[in-house]
């Protein structure tokens, strides 16, 4: 039929109208974080990158558990995320070939103003959720494996509490709700709720529905939030583009990349604090 | 997307980003529409009008089907698409083809049941007519598709419409990349939870005029052709 | 034409139901010339009989054969439905239809679509939706699609049973028309006067079988049968 032979040729069309992604392209994948996508911190410094080494970087922003998981599979050439644990257990399993410190930004424990937990303008985040416990003060949990979820989980054993173990005996009470989903969800519900909630300041400073939130504790040195950025192995996955990845990791380690980071500000505000050249981070 | 701007401001000024996320849009669900009618219209027809064994168990498959879940259709689509899954080396996974694969597996049980109901229907009208006049399967076929093609094409606005406005499929195959595999939906998925809530409704809007419009369109279409047949 | 498919001749044929026989040990033959009518009360079987005439029902049991040929296609028959159903097209596109199905060239398409609906009294009616046109001009259209495929033999459901007096004159005039040119006309009416204005040969059914068959002027003046005389002195057949 004619008019079928014209609609095959219409839909083939459609298909090859729409630009692929092929291994000529010069561009690869970079699993994220949703929090680090959310501060727009790539909105400002791809553009800087492309423009000096014309690749194009396509960010999959996921929780941390999920961009991890995602490059085992091989479907992304290079892993950008903050939880240096999780990091190192992937390096351990032969998934990256080496972990570059880049930079830090910190956490902040927000809260309503009414401040039913009592800690408010502290500088001790331990304290703060030992407060938080004891007066069963709600707090949103994320919940969702990512970076900041593991942060949180890290403050509440050093506080001494086990909040996993709580949960999983339903001993913990209704005023911990772990919600599994991303930043500005539990941001949406703590303010909704008029909940205390652990977040990234980059997320913090750009969400714009904060109700009676404000920030309550902030500063703590446990705050901080280191990310590193590796290589997937192009050994197990021979998809991966190793070298155009490799100039994504050369370039955020290299004095250039670094300054495009420290420059990346909101409100006047600096976010991300370049750190390569500490080998201990 | 600047997030300090509002829909209205952002339509209104032709935004370039805005654009080429409603471009995506639409292109990858009409794409997908085109690509399920190539495949959901014969199967119809045929089921319409073949009789064998299971035909009856086929048919209640199909308009199952028209149920899938899209996240469980863009999981699976993801696994067969990933790198270290069996069609890998394609390097489908978050593209926009791999966006219109998953939807057009979404859309095609739609069209093929709907028009398995709209052939049959006219079928069992023109059936003794058709045989009288020495009808051959495959003129009966270009016939009962022919003449009911304004009834085919409201099942494929409803192909259209599922593509559209769904969501869980194209996230997990295309990723939600900026300035890739962004379109409406995820947009407005991601501006949601990244608390920006007049936005996201604001876009939802710009979506459903959308939709009235393609709708809106095919209408007219549909009234100009009546006129001309009856 | 090759080979003709008259006559027509059903032999012992048996048209079954789960419950009952339509047709029961049906015997017949339809011969070139004169319309044969088929009268009867409703439920006798008439429209069946029709149907298996031109092929389009299979019988149970028994034999149809078309100039001595079995499984025949329909090619050289034609048939109008007692309610036909219009392609939802214009008037003109129906018989298109019917003459590309008959195969007949493009070029003669102009001409042969003038001639019949000249033949059934439809002219200018052709750009009108086939759908939108009135009971009796839509049996007239059925009309001219059937004649479209030149057929040897025409079959006739009750062709006026819904139609008021000026419409079954108009229909009726068309079947003296259709007869004039040689066709085969196959009927059924149950309407005595319409056969008697028509027909040549009779053919009364009752309950799924032939009570009594022969020309039109011996079966009115005196028919052989007692139901046959009861039927045509207007008593009630049960």
């Amino acid at each position: 039929m004619q008019t079928r032979r014209t609609l095959i040729a219409l839909a083939i069309a459609a298909m090859a109208a729409i630009p692929a992604a092929s291994a000529q392209d010069k561009s690869i994948v970079v699993s994220s974080t949703t929090s680090t996508q959310d501060s727009g911190l790539f909105g400002h410094i791809l553009p800087l990158f492309k423009a000096k080494t014309g690749i194009t970087v396509k960010v999959l922003a996921q929780g941390t558990g999920q961009a991890l998981d995602t490059g085992r599979r091989g479907d992304a050439d290079v892993v950008f995320v903050h939880a240096k644990s999780a990091e190192e257990k992937f390096l351990s399993e032969g998934q990256g070939v080496k972990r570059y410190p880049v930079m830090y930004n910190d956490f902040v424990l927000v809260g309503p103003k009414s401040d039913p937990a009592g800690v408010k303008g502290g500088k001790d985040i331990v304290a703060a959720l030992k407060a938080i416990k004891s007066k069963s003060a709600p707090f949103i949990s994320r919940g969702d494996r990512s970076g900041t979820h593991i942060a949180e989980l890290n403050l509440w054993k050093a506080a001494g509490i086990d909040i996993e173990k709580g949960l999983s005996v339903k001993d913990l009470g209704p005023w911990y709700k772990a919600i599994g989903q991303g930043m500005g969800a539990a941001l949406n519900t703590a303010s909704a709720s008029n909940s205390y909630v652990l977040t990234d300041r980059g997320t913090w400073l750009s969400f714009k529905n904060r109700g009676d939130l404000i920030v309550a504790v902030e500063g703590d040195k446990r705050l901080f939030n280191q990310y590193g950025v590796m290589l997937v192995n192009p050994d197990k996955h021979p998809n991966v583009k190793r070298d155009l990845g490799q100039a994504f990791i050369d370039w955020l380690i290299s004095p250039e990349g670094q300054k495009a980071i420290a420059d990346y500000k909101i409100n006047g505000e600096q976010l991300f604090y370049p750190n390569a050249k500490d080998a201990s981070a | 997307m600047p997030s300090d701007t509002s829909a209205l401001h952002l339509v209104l000024s032709a935004d370039p980003v805005l654009m080429a996320i409603v471009g995506l849009s639409l292109t990858v669900s009409l794409a997908a529409v085109v690509l399920a009618t190539l495949i959901g219209l014969p199967v119809g027809a045929a089921l319409a009008l073949t009789r064998f064994p299971g035909r009856e168990a086929a048919i209640v498959t199909l308009n199952a089907l028209m149920g899938l879940p899209p996240v469980v259709v863009g999981l699976a689509v993801y696994l067969l698409l990933s790198r270290s899954g069996p069609l890998g080396s394609w390097g489908l996974l978050f593209t926009p083809q791999a966006m219109v694969i998953a939807q057009t597996i979404l859309v095609a049980p739609i069209i093929a049941a709907l028009a398995r109901q709209t052939v049959e229907d006219l079928w069992l009208e023109y059936r003794d007519e058709l045989a009288a006049l020495d009808v051959g399967p495959r003129r009966r076929l270009a016939t009962l598709i022919w003449d009911a093609r304004f009834s085919l094409v409201t099942a494929l606005l409803a192909g259209f419409g599922r593509a559209a406005a769904e969501v869980g499929a194209i996230i997990i195959v295309g990723g939600n990349i900026e300035g890739f595999t962004r379109t409406m939906t995820t947009a407005i998925a991601l501006e949601t939870s990244k608390g920006d809530l007049p936005l996201a409704l604001g876009l939802g809007i710009v979506l459903i005029a959308i939709v009235i419009a393609v709708n809106a369109l095919a209408w007219t279409a549909r009234r100009a052709g009546e006129r001309l047949a009856g | 034409m090759l080979a003709s498919d008259l006559p027509i001749v059903l032999q012992d044929v048996s048209v079954r139901t789960r419950e009952f026989a339509i047709l029961d040990g049906i015997s017949l033959k339809l011969m070139p010339g004169a319309p044969t009518v088929v009268i009867g009360p409703n439920g006798a079987g008439k429209t069946t009989l029709l149907r298996v005439a031109m092929g389009l029902v299979a019988p149970s049991s028994g034999e149809v054969s078309f100039g001595g040929r079995l499984n025949v296609p329909p090619t050289w028959r034609a048939i109008v439905f007692q309610r036909p159903v219009m392609l939802r097209r214009s008037a003109a596109a129906n018989i298109e239809y019917a003459l590309a199905s008959a195969g007949v060239a493009h070029s003669e398409w102009p001409r042969r679509i003038a001639e019949l609906f000249d033949t059934v009294g439809l002219t200018g009616l052709d750009t009108r939706p086939a759908r939108r046109l009135s009971g009796g001009e839509q049996q007239r259209l059925a009309l001219a699609r059937a004649l479209a495929r030149d057929p040897e033999v025409l079959f006739l459901d009750e062709p006026t049973a819904s139609l008021d007096p000026a419409a079954t004159k108009a229909i009726e005039d068309v079947v003296r028309a259709v007869v004039a040119r040689g066709i085969k006309v196959v009927m059924s009416t149950h309407d005595l006067a319409e056969a008697r204005r028509l027909a040549g040969e009779v053919v009364l059914m009752h309950r799924g079988r032939v009570i009594e068959s022969g020309p039109a002027a011996r079966f009115f003046e005196s028919p052989d049968t007692e139901e046959a005389r009861r039927f045509i002195a207007g008593d009630l057949l049960v």
